[in-house]
């Protein structure tokens, strides 16, 4: 039930190109993260567009091997 | 998306109630910190809300995730609109912009 940072990362990355993603373990247990991410692809996007754009990006993870990831977005 | 039972429901409580809460627990006792801190944020707001225990049913929790296309609890409805979860709730309380889209919605909070 865990998921290392490197991991979120790669997944984010692979659907958001541009993207610069910023990882914090917040409990050192592997399964409280938190993430700023910054891409041109939120651009025009609500938050919940783009948190649900990250959580697409985690194809499942999210809510299941990981528990928490708080989430911090924005275009630029 | 195929209609569930518990997506009946969800639909029926967002669509009668203004503010709903989906979390895990009650406002009383929650059982997660993220839904504590949304019950903490509405109780600030001073807005009444619904609030409904996911961890009652296994289809209900799983039901919200697919009704909102959205992985993680907890969740808040405003007039039947998908405001956020935690994240989001916390970060649009801090910049004023939750009580402006309860007062633009005509939602009454003290």
């Amino acid at each position: 039930m865990a998921m290392d940072a490197e991991e979120i990362e790669r997944m984010i990355k692979a659907a958001l190109p541009d993207a610069r993603v910023t990882i914090e373990d917040l409990a050192g247990d592997g399964d409280h993260y938190s993430a700023r991410i910054v891409s041109s692809a939120f651009k025009g996007k609500s938050r919940v567009q783009q948190h649900q754009m990250v959580y697409r990006a985690l194809d499942g993870r999210m809510g299941n091997e990981l528990h928490a990831l708080a989430l911090q977005t924005s275009a630029d | 998306m195929t209609q569930t039972p518990a997506h009946e429901r969800i639909a029926k409580d967002v669509a009668e109630n203004d503010v709903v809460l989906f979390m895990k627990g009650t406002p009383a006792a929650p059982q997660c910190g993220f839904s504590a801190t949304v019950v903490q944020v509405l109780n600030h707001v001073g807005v009444g809300y619904k609030s409904v225990n996911v961890l009652e049913s296994v289809e209900l929790r799983q039901g919200i995730k697919e009704f909102s296309s959205w992985p993680t609890i907890p969740q808040l409805y405003v007039k039947g609109e998908f405001i956020g979860g935690c994240d989001i709730v916390r970060e649009m309380f801090q910049t004023g912009e939750l009580a402006t889209v309860l007062k633009d919605k005509g939602v009454k909070s003290a």
